[in-house]
């Protein structure tokens, strides 16, 4: 019953997502208040529609109701009830569902807290969001229903994959969603503003706090599939370059220009026409992921050509959006007032570079990830494009990026003095260079680029912290009045400070364990012990183990160092009994903020065992650094001159206008 | 500086980037790419001493030999040739013989395959696209439901 109720509500948010495309964009055309007003109602019915079908099919989820196709498909009534819930969007048509809740929920945000803004704007980026809301409906009532029933219902489901039953898919999809999703108010305020043939300083007002939110989820969704990549699948890589990471990593890096063209908009109102582009271009990104993973075109090329219903459905949703807001652009982007100008040096003019280095990165990344698709599909051919093409490509032109972030916010607008910035930036210029020539020469293992990494990823540290410490005036000013000031900066500042520091730690991390790291691979009967880095792992026992839907053979070790007991290590072979899939769980012991990884592999004769141990020194940075970019973000958003639902009127903006010539 | 040439130094700035970031992909996407192969492939367009390929095929039944330690050598067919791969390492879960499975690393002179990576990435049926695709093709494949 719950079920048909689910899929009815589904139905009822795509006839309202109708409504809400329509009537508030027919209403802004015809000056019509009413109607335009109709688009806030609307946009929160849709939520709330698509929140009960959603919580439907998780009900449907945690009772086993195996008479829905979907859930029989994907659990298993012996299955943890964590697992049953997060297996909700553990599989195609779940997830995008998921994909669809958020993108109401975004929608309702902006009805619920927008009444400041505009009525027309207000009305178009409501429509706008609407008629995406209104395509992904459709998508999933017509080639994706998780409601399907089936006839007559199995006893038993046939068990999530064991790869999905872990708790890093009940935080990573949703994040991840938060962040792609995101976008589409960049989007939707991009296009309205189109329509509205205007674009001012506080419309990037406006579009600045959600673009910096849904960063800040991408970044923290993008980080968490990456740790969980690295300890679910047994081998500790954290990232592989693989299509799949590259969809959200795409729409990270356009983001992240976004954001950056955002602030100059807003403080400067100038790159007016290429904010526009980028937030078009940024959840353009966000769609192209949705299709690389969703339509199965990764799977197979082939699959896609012989099956293509869903693929061909989201590639004309694809092409309808992007498209349809590129024409748009084209018509509008030149009856947009150019903005202010500014000196190729000064803040304006870093933040230009900025754009252009992430953007031609990121041009990069979208060629390494559909190259081998256009050629499979064209020639027959396939090839494959892995790490090496990126390592090559994305990496010259990030290092110059990373170099560049602290002179940034040491720019003044308008016209900067790159030699003073410089001299300001001395300390911390010697103090990375110093480290990391010491490590050169110390560390017999570090190559020129590594050293070249470490340098930079300290200079993004200490360049954060220089930045902070001289806006607080710490060593000119009295220690109490500096903390006063220090105490007193703008939150903004501190995002800013953090998000530097936050990139910088990661770029240590991936520095110090793709230098530092140590392997062993070997045969260990029980009893052994295996030295590596500071550390000695002795290989205890062999011990089968059943839990709630697996087996699994279980081998214990002991960690030492100098002699005393560390703790304990656990590494296992499982097995799913419902799917007789079988899986490695590493054993992973953190240590400060380095780890040591153990998986274990075939028995081989005489009860000795393949063991694979690594030392992955400063790895955890590597997420931390994400974290704190998160945090970063968070704390902008903090900043009350940037809250959500802040009254942006002209004479506000004028004001920080005015005020930023600081 | 007047508005018009800002505009163009930005724009140059813009194309300059691009034109570096082309060059590193058109250079990269001639070294980088590796072709995937079928031991019969190999028959009929043999790989360079050196060059990396992705070889897929099946796991030749009763070839998975272990040497000393954690070296295992065994062999990947297909409908056509077989070829001998050395692996130095823990195989992927789903590692059979009879399955179907990609690996990537060096043609020797001796005509081996030294592999640094083992993957038996897998849908329902335990089987890389590539390989299932042209074992299909072949009409090695037999479907399993």
């Amino acid at each position: 019953m719950s079920v048909e109720l689910g899929h009815f509500a589904l139905v009822l948010a795509l006839a309202l997502a109708l409504v809400q495309s329509f009537a508030p964009l027919v209403g802004a055309r015809l000056g019509h208040s009413a109607l335009m007003r109709m688009g806030e109602p609307a946009a929160i019915t849709v939520f709330g529609l698509t929140a009960a079908a959603f919580a439907a099919l998780t009900f449907a989820y945690v009772q086993s109701d195996f008479s829905v196709l979907n859930v029989w498909e994907n659990s298993h009534s012996a299955k943890p009830l964590l697992f049953k819930i997060t297996g909700t969007w553990g599989n195609h048509e779940g997830s995008m569902l998921l994909w669809v809740l958020i993108l109401a929920l975004f929608g309702a945000l902006v009805a619920a807290f927008g009444r400041n803004l505009p009525p027309t704007l207000r009305a178009n980026v409501l429509a706008v969001q609407g008629l995406i809301a209104t395509a992904f409906l459709l998508f999933i009532l017509l080639t994706s229903n998780p409601f399907t029933r089936l006839v007559p219902p199995p006893i038993e489901g046939r068990d999530l994959n064991p790869i999905l039953q872990d708790i890093g898919l009940a935080i990573h999809p949703p994040l991840l969603y938060l962040g792609y999703v995101g976008f589409s108010i960049s989007f939707s305020f991009a296009v309205a503003a189109l329509i509205d043939g205007r674009v001012d300083a506080a419309w990037a007002r406006w579009v600045r706090p959600w673009t910096l939110a849904a960063w800040a989820f991408l970044t923290g969704g993008i980080a968490m599939g990456s740790y969980w990549a690295y300890y679910e699948l047994g081998w500790g890589g954290f990232w592989f370059w693989d299509p799949v990471e590259n969809a959200s990593f795409l729409p990270w890096l356009s983001g992240t220009a976004l954001l950056h063209s955002a602030i100059v908009m807003e403080k400067r109102s100038a790159l007016k026409i290429w904010t526009v582009l980028l937030a078009i271009l940024t959840f353009s990104l966000s769609l192209l992921g949705t299709f690389l993973v969703r339509s199965g075109v990764l799977t197979s090329v082939h699959a896609f050509a012989t099956d293509p219903s869903r693929g061909v459905f989201i590639l004309a949703i694809l092409v309808f959006f992007i498209g349809g807001a590129l024409a748009l652009f084209a018509l509008r982007a030149a009856a947009l007032t150019p903005g202010g100008l500014f000196h190729p040096i000064s803040r304006e003019g870093a933040l230009v570079l900025n754009n252009l280095l992430l953007t031609t990165a990121a041009a990069t990344v979208l060629v390494g990830t559909l190259y081998p698709l256009l050629v499979e599909a064209l020639t027959g051919e396939k090839i494959s494009v892995g790490a090496p093409f990126f390592n090559l490509t994305f990496i010259p032109l990030f290092l110059p990026l990373l170099a560049a972030v602290p002179f940034g916010p040491l720019l003044a607008w308008k016209r900067g003095d790159l030699l003073a910035a410089t001299q300001r930036l001395q300390v911390a210029f010697a103090l990375s260079a110093i480290c990391s020539l010491a490590g050169y020469l110390l560390i017999d293992r570090a190559s020129a680029l590594s050293a070249i990494g470490m340098a930079l990823g300290l200079w993004l540290v200490l360049g954060a912290v220089t930045d902070l410490a001289l806006k607080a005036g710490i060593g000119k000013v009295a220690p109490r009045m500096a903390l006063r000031r220090l105490v007193g900066l703008p939150l903004s500042m501190f995002g800013t400070a953090l998000a530097h520091a936050g990139l910088g730690l990661t770029v240590l991390g991936i520095v110090c364990v793709t230098t530092l790291e140590v392997e062993r691979i070997l045969v260990m009967r029980p009893g052994e012990t295996v030295e590596i880095a500071d550390y000695h792992l002795r290989f205890d026992n062999m011990g089968p183990f059943t839990g709630p839907n697996y087996t699994e053979d279980r081998a214990a070790f002991t960690l030492f160092s100098g002699g005393v007991v560390r703790g304990e290590i656990i590494s296992s072979k499982r097995l799913y009994t419902a799917r007789g899939m079988p899986t490695t769980e590493a054993g992973i012991r953190t240590i400060g903020l380095s780890q040591l990884y153990v998986s274990i592999g075939d028995n081989v004769s005489d009860d000795g065992l393949v063991v694979r141990v690594w030392w992955k020194p400063m790895v955890t940075l590597i997420w931390l650094g994400a974290v704190v970019m998160m945090v970063g973000g968070a704390v902008s958003l903090m900043d009350r001159r940037l809250r959500v639902g802040v009254p942006a009127p002209r004479r506000a903006a004028t004001a920080t206008a005015g005020k930023s010539a600081r | 500086m007047t508005r018009k040439q800002k505009r163009l130094a930005i724009i140059g700035m813009g194309m300059g980037f691009l034109a570096l970031a082309a060059g590193l992909t058109f250079y990269a996407l001639g070294q980088q790419t590796s072709y995937f192969y079928m031991p019969s492939d190999l028959l009929t367009r043999p790989a360079a001493a050196g060059e990396r390929v992705r070889l897929g095929g099946l796991v030749q039944q009763g070839s998975v030999i272990r040497d000393q330690g954690t070296r295992v050598r065994f062999v990947v067919e297909d409908g056509g040739n077989a070829i001998e791969v050395i692996y130095e390492g823990i195989l992927p879960d789903l590692f059979r013989e009879q399955q179907g499975v990609v690996t990537e690393g060096q043609i020797g002179q001796d005509g081996i395959l030294m592999a640094d990576t083992v993957l038996a990435k897998h849908d329902e049926t335990y089987m890389p696209r590539e390989v299932a695709e042209r074992l299909k093709e072949e009409g090695v494949w037999q479907e399993e439901e």
